[in-house]
């Protein structure tokens, strides 16, 4: 059948710069680049790019460009480009549509309506390279209150703290799994964590026996296939999370094709080298909130009481409902992942019209918390979409205690948000398998670019606070009133929780 | 002036000055010298809010609670009076004598009353304390035009719209005798003159001046809002007052754990701490995070046993401690102290968040204080 698919992407070769080294040619996993000797030039087959500019970065002449397609549909607001191709794709296909990463849509992205506030006379600022500035975070259950006994100078806590999760900066990785992108991949994130004094989470694949050494910096998410689980696992993990839900795809499961379950993928996710890992959309033993209930307790029971449990949900209309039943249930930690969450691989359709923005789910969860005064006895952590410090800075001034990031890591390796990541063959060593391409990707490279992030970030945040005049981040946390929305209606503002500039 | 037709800022900003003067035997002075301490710093205010607390001015009702009230009209005064009726045995209802004064204009409607809970409604004495916060709650939010300025025993909050010292010959102050006398003189720079908005704030037997601008004010609100208090005056004192009330008389912890929470020593100087101290210290932060009170701050907090005062963590307002004998002097500044007590010697800067604690001398004998025993923190004798 003729494709009537045209070339998403361009690719323009500069054949005066040019200099034949073939570079693109081993570069491009999608077999774009080829060398013709015979007419000694390179030449591109446009219809496999996906943008995702690994050749234009290596490319030593800077002899490409690669750019949207400017072909034209008839001008339709309805029937848009992106609509016609995507009928295209399925009437030569006769699948589901797959993507990868997060949500592309131009849904409102509250965190750019949104600024903040800074000290002018009536307090001072704080200038965060003279005087001390603390993110530390510590992140689990918290009493309703403390009781101490013992005299001055010989204290003693009489009130019992539940394990936390302490935090040098209040920016975790978010869960990917192994299977999702490479060993390598993996050990930078482990590595960065460690370095930086936070968390990296294995997602749903279970824990190659090589990173069981950074175990202090590892959370091990127990999900739907229950891959890799088992009682090494959850010794080895600072904390545990339970996977409801992603925000890239909520309410279904996960599908890792054989063809990436290699030996070792194999051995740490316990199940046959080159079958399907099928995530099922829910866990079978949890039905309802008291099967969950009995899930954390079976977790904790485990691991003699000595680790937080979190559980993470996709951010759905009833989030704050939920959330509040999670918290009931024992849950120490709510990871909550909005529809901008990124994912390894979802059908399009779900990925781009399911869940909510972040900003709302967030607001409206500390709200609810606060309301049945509950919110001490969990910690939130939100995900799906954070792109710099000043979105974790407002995250924070809406409520949460600390941030995941996975597309800003991922960014970080490399990752140039092609949306390929379903196809196995990340051409920046990510999202993918292949030896050949992974090892594009050095961990010690990856961890020190990781780790310069996270700290770029600190610095950021510290000057942002700074500027308000705080010197500690729980002085932020929730503290509302040092935000206000621009251009926001009177509804999302009441949701937010914030008023509008210039109120 | 109604409090809803104030400005909709997220809170008041002020800057100002805080003195604080305890005889530490109980025995009891008139407030003259106090005015004349808070006058001499008169730069510290601008003429929209004075205010005094008094300890020990009400001895002959040393058992009951007095509500010092303000009413902008007749009609929020009858609806008052007629909850009071319903919650509480009124022992005694009169006007808070004044005289004129420059400087001092259209006072509202001032009342005490000395009140007894009736006793079908609570039965310990905790639930008394509780009972009477709500009824407190109940006033300010939900009668129009009514506010209480305090409701402790013994003890009374006497402020408004002016300066200091003329809120204090206002309210003739020179014939009250009272062993701990606190007061505050304020710059607001974005308030209309509202009584109520004056300091001291008070709740129960605990009143807060405050000088500062707490940069953490939103979250400490939403804090305490989850123990149902409810900040309706949007002052950083207030948030002060009710986190005072939460930590001590709630959860009983002590002053000094209380400032630890208040102005949290910093994580790098808790790592340093022996292993017990540090567990105690972490706990604190992590579990009461919400309350360290970020930006400058100092401020004297005072009930009928104690008077405390704190800086915040990294000292960002200025507080002077003295003591000349059985006086205890807590002041912005050093040359009012002086001013009123020209033999005295030693005074001191504390460390930020270091709280200086003046305390009552053999608290349960006092003659005036037969219910001495009902000390509302029951941790305090730990320090
Ligand atoms: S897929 Fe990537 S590497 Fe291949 S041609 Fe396109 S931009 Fe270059
Ligand atoms: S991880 Fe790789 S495949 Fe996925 S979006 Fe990034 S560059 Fe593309």
């Amino acid at each position: 059948m003729k494709s009537y698919l045209l070339p998403q992407f361009l690719v323009d070769r500069d054949d005066y710069r040019c200099i034949r080294c073939e570079v693109c040619v081993r570069q491009c996993a999608f077999d774009v680049h080829w060398y013709d000797g015979e007419e000694d030039a390179v030449f591109a087959d446009e219809s496999k790019c996906v943008g995702c500019l690994r050749c234009v970065t290596l490319c030593p002449t800077n002899a490409l460009v690669v750019r949207h397609n400017p072909t034209q549909h008839p001008p339709n607001a309805n029937w848009t480009k992106e609509v016609l191709q995507n009928i295209y794709k399925q009437a030569e296909t006769g699948g589901v549509l797959l993507t990868g990463m997060g949500c592309d849509k131009p849904y409102p992205i509250y965190w750019d309506r949104i600024v903040l506030d800074a000290s002018q006379v009536t307090n001072p600022s704080i200038d965060p390279l003279r005087e001390p500035m603390e993110l530390r975070t510590y992140l689990g259950a918290k009493p309703d209150a403390l009781k101490i006994g013992g005299k001055e100078g010989k204290l003693s806590l009489e009130t019992r703290i539940t394990p936390q999760l302490k935090l040098e900066t209040p920016i975790m990785f978010s869960a990917i799994s192994y299977g999702a992108i490479s060993y390598n991949a993996c050990e930078s994130l482990a590595r960065a964590a460690a370095e930086a004094g936070t968390y990296y989470n294995t997602g749903e694949g279970g824990l190659h026996r090589n990173l069981y050494k950074y175990g202090d910096h590892t959370i091990c998410q127990v999900a739907s296939g229950r891959f890799g689980v088992h009682a090494d696992y959850l010794e080895v993990a600072a904390a545990l999370e339970i996977k409801i839900g992603q925000g890239a795809k909520p309410g279904i499961g996960g599908h890792l094709p054989g063809e990436k379950v290699s030996a070792e993928i194999s051995r740490t996710r316990m199940i046959p080298k080159g079958t399907d890992a099928l995530s099922p959309a829910p866990h079978h033993d949890i039905y309802s909130i008291e099967d969950l209930a009995q899930l954390i307790y079976a977790l904790k029971e485990a691991t003699h009481w000595e680790k937080p449990v979190s559980v993470k949900i996709a951010a759905v209309h009833n989030s704050a409902a939920i959330a509040s039943g999670m918290v009931r249930a024992g849950a120490d930690i709510i990871a909550l992942d909005g529809i901008r969450g990124g994912t390894g691989a979802a059908p399009t359709m779900i990925r781009d019209n399911v869940g909510i923005p972040i900003e709302l789910a967030l607001a409206a969860v500390d709200d609810r918390l606060r309301q049945e005064g509950i919110r001490n006895r969990a910690s939130i952590v939100v995900a799906g979409g954070i792109r710099s410090s000043a979105d974790v800075v407002k995250a924070i001034a809406l409520g949460a205690d600390a941030v995941y990031i996975g597309t800003a890591a991922l960014v970080a390796l490399g990752c140039h948000v092609c949306q390929k990541c379903y196809t196995g063959k990340c051409n920046w060593g990510i999202a993918t398998q292949d030896p050949y391409l992974s090892k594009r990707l050095n961990p010690e490279v990856g961890a020190r670019r990781l780790v310069n992030l996270l700290n770029a970030w600190s610095h950021e945040i510290m000057e942002m606070l700074g500027g308000m005049g705080i010197n500690a981040i729980e002085s932020l946390r929730g503290n509302r009133l040092r935000l206000r929305g621009v251009g926001l209606t009177q509804e999302e503002l009441d949701i937010l929780g914030i008023k509008h500039a210039g109120a | 002036m109604l409090r809803e037709a104030r400005f909709r800022d997220d809170k008041e900003f002020s800057g100002c000055s805080i003195f604080g003067m305890m005889n530490v035997r109980g025995e009891r002075f008139n407030g003259e010298p106090v005015i004349t301490a808070i006058a001499n710093m008169k730069e510290r205010s601008n003429g929209l809010g004075g205010g005094f607390a008094a300890y020990g001015i009400y001895p002959q009702y040393a058992e009951l609670y007095c509500f010092h009230m303000m009413y902008d009209h007749q009609g929020a005064k009858e609806e008052t009076e007629e909850f009071f009726r319903s919650r509480f045995e009124v022992e005694g209802a009169e006007v808070i004598p004044i005289r004129e004064c420059e400087g001092v204009d259209d006072p509202p409607l001032l009342w005490r009353y000395f009140l007894r809970p009736r006793e079908n409604l609570v039965c310990s004495e905790e639930d008394t304390d509780d009972f009477v916060v709500q009824a407190v709650m109940h006033v300010n939010v939900k009668i129009e035009g009514a506010f209480v300025f305090s409701s402790g025993k013994n003890m009374g909050v006497f402020k408004g719209v002016g300066f200091p010292e003329d809120i204090g010959r206002f309210f003739r102050l020179e014939e009250y005798e009272g062993y701990t006398w606190v007061a505050h003189g304020r710059f607001p720079t974005n308030t209309q003159g509202w009584w109520g908005g004056a300091h001291p704030f008070n709740i129960l037997d605990w009143s807060v001046v405050h000088n500062g601008e707490i940069s953490s004010y939103g979250i400490n609100r939403r804090y305490l809002e989850m123990f149902g208090y409810i900040c309706t005056l949007h002052t950083d004192t207030e948030v002060i007052a009710y986190g005072v009330d939460l930590l001590l008389r709630r959860h009983g912890l002590s002053i000094r754990d209380m400032a630890r929470i208040f102005a949290a020593p910093l994580w790098t100087e808790i790592d340093r701490m022996p292993p017990r101290e540090r567990e105690v210290h972490t706990a604190l932060r992590q579990t009461y995070g919400s309350l360290l009170l970020n930006g400058p701050f100092s401020v004297i907090i005072s009930n009928r046993h104690q008077m405390i005062g704190l800086t915040d963590r990294i000292r960002l307002r200025p507080l002077v401690a003295g003591r000349n004998g059985d006086f205890m002097y807590i002041s912005s500044e050093e040359a009012p102290i002086h001013l009123v007590d020209d033999t005295l010697r030693e005074t001191w800067i504390p460390q930020g968040g270091e709280p200086i604690v003046a305390e009552l001398r053999k608290a349960a004998e006092e003659p005036e204080e037969a219910g001495a025993q009902v000390i509302t923190i029951p941790a305090t004798d730990r320090a």
